[in-house]
């Protein structure tokens, strides 16, 4: 059973999201890591960055496959998390702690139309067969 | 449709850790609970025993079958002994390739065919009756499909053959790409040969399907001992593609040869005829395009399928594999590149990935031997 958060929102595309003022704070969930497998690489975005939500910011790649990192929502990133550079396994061991980007959000709003985490729990029963 | 699953499916379907996944219609595992890096170097420095029982078999028999196997194949079958093991291609006329197969020779009257899972199908109406042998031939041997009576378990790496002879002795004695198929296992009749897709010393054991659970869960008990994992899919690529051994639709498929991928040495221009022999060795006279090369990430970045190899402003080939070796703990990668134009080892190319130039340098292939056996 994947661990869910309470406190944080979440993206069809299997991200999340914490909101603090007009700063987003994003990962992939702990769903997301278990089926993509070990992580040997985090393709990051640079500062500055800027992203409409949905458009590819990063890419995580597993020994088996590469999968996109989407902007769970508009704006610019201010803060990527270059530990993972190193220790890309971190998002493997920790999904929650070991954020991706933070990126100042264009529209506040959007946060709100994120799934929340029972939201998120039922889709992720729906999609499990 | 549902996908298919092997005789092994209820032996590791339940087991903690497991993750199943679509594999050409079949489900198969990809990794089991410790992932595909720690049993990867348990093939490197122990044993791994994989379900592959999705591979393919077929049977050739009839008094013409050596002629007819040494036609339809690219490396020569009428001068293997009985009990010996040949890794070679099935080509179409014009070169490329229909698949990689081991062929198994019984006698000069049976042969078995052991092919891609994924390409199972288009293999057998090959060999049957599309080929241009048997479109021309009245009479032919009969082929039958064995692949969904049969399982086939892989023991391999260097405690491989402790396990295998701690329950079955006579299997010690086999050599490398040579087989047995006269073997029991208290009364379970066992096709046992020395081969492998890992680059380790191994075995490969074709069962009828439904002693496989039983044979499953008696070389993991022999090997507990020994440091035996149970692999999934996943590991055994990250194993072949280190060992630079060729993945169909990848290093080779229908648009291109064994010539390209450096394979040359398992298509014998020797023999009179094969499908295929004049296109490759107008191919060879003539100069062939490109070569499979291997190639070490410099930059950050995993090269994968597909992405395009630059010298410069142009692009000079396209990446067939590519990983993170658990070996090397580098990003390494397997690429068609065009021969002739310089290119040594040692020095550097670019890989387009996502849309950035990240640098990569020429390496020796393969990036991984095993050390001599004693």
């Amino acid at each position: 059973m994947s661990e869910i958060k309470d406190n944080l929102r979440y993206t069809e595309n299997h991200e999340w999201v914490k909101l603090d003022g007009n700063k987003a704070v994003v990962g992939i969930t702990d769903y997301a890591q278990d089926s993509l497998g070990e992580i040997v690489y985090v393709e990051l975005p640079e500062t500055d960055d800027e992203f409409s939500r949905g458009e590819e910011a990063a890419s995580i790649e597993s020994v088996k496959a590469a999968a996109p990192v989407y902007a769970a929502m508009g704006g610019r990133i201010v803060e990527v998390n270059e530990e993972l550079e190193d220790a890309p396994e971190k998002v493997n061991e920790a999904p929650y702690e070991a954020f991706i980007y933070v990126m100042e959000v264009s529209n506040p709003e959007e946060f709100n139309e994120l799934m929340d985490s029972s939201a998120y729990a039922a889709f992720l029963e729906e999609n499990e067969h | 449709m549902s996908n298919k699953r092997t005789p092994l499916h209820q032996s590791y379907r339940d087991m903690p850790g497991v993750k199943i996944v679509d594999f050409h219609g079949w489900d198969l595992p990809i990794h089991f609970s410790e992932g595909i890096i720690a049993e990867h170097q348990s093939v490197r420095n122990a044993a791994g025993l994989f379900d592959v029982s999705h591979m393919g078999e077929f049977i050739i028999e009839g008094d013409d079958a050596e002629a007819y196997v040494d036609q339809l194949v690219t490396n020569s079958i009428s001068t293997m002994e009985s009990g010996e093991v040949k890794y070679t291609f099935l080509c179409y006329p014009n070169g490329t390739v229909v698949d990689d197969l081991i062929v198994y020779k019984f006698s000069p009257t049976q042969f078995m065919l052991v092919v891609n899972a994924g390409n199972v199908e288009k293999d057998f109406s090959w060999v049957e009756k599309e080929n241009p042998i048997a479109q021309s031939r009245d009479t032919l041997p009969a082929v039958k499909n064995q692949s969904d009576a049969w399982a086939l378990l892989a023991l391999q790496g260097p405690k491989a053959e402790s396990v295998i002879t701690s329950i079955l002795p006579e299997a010690g004695d086999i050599d490398f790409f040579r087989f047995r198929d006269d073997l029991f296992l208290d009364d379970i009749p066992l096709l046992v040969s020395r081969t492998g897709y890992t680059g380790e010393d191994g075995f490969e054991v074709f069962l009828n399907a439904d002693d496989a659970p039983e044979i499953w869960k008696r070389l993991l008990e022999a090997g507990e001992g020994e440091g035996l994992k149970p692999c999934g899919l996943g590991a055994r690529d990250t194993l072949r593609l280190e060992a630079k051994l060729p993945l169909y639709g990848q290093e080779i498929s229908d648009s291109i040869t064994p010539l390209e991928a450096n394979l040359g040495v398992f298509v014998d221009f020797e023999k009179p005829y094969f499908v295929g022999r004049e296109a490759l060795l107008k191919q060879k006279e003539q100069g062939i395009p490109r070569s499979l090369r291997g190639l070490e990430m410099i930059d950050a970045g995993v090269p994968r399928q597909g992405y395009a190899v630059y010298s410069g402003e142009e692009q000079v080939g396209v990446i067939t594999s590519g990983t993170k070796s658990p070996t090397l703990k580098k990003f390494i990668a397997l690429a068609l590149i065009k021969r002739g134009i310089g290119l040594k080892v040692g020095n550097e190319v670019e890989i387009d990935i996502h849309g950035k130039r990240k640098k990569a340098r020429l390496v020796k292939t393969p990036f991984y031997k095993k050390s001599g056996r004693s």
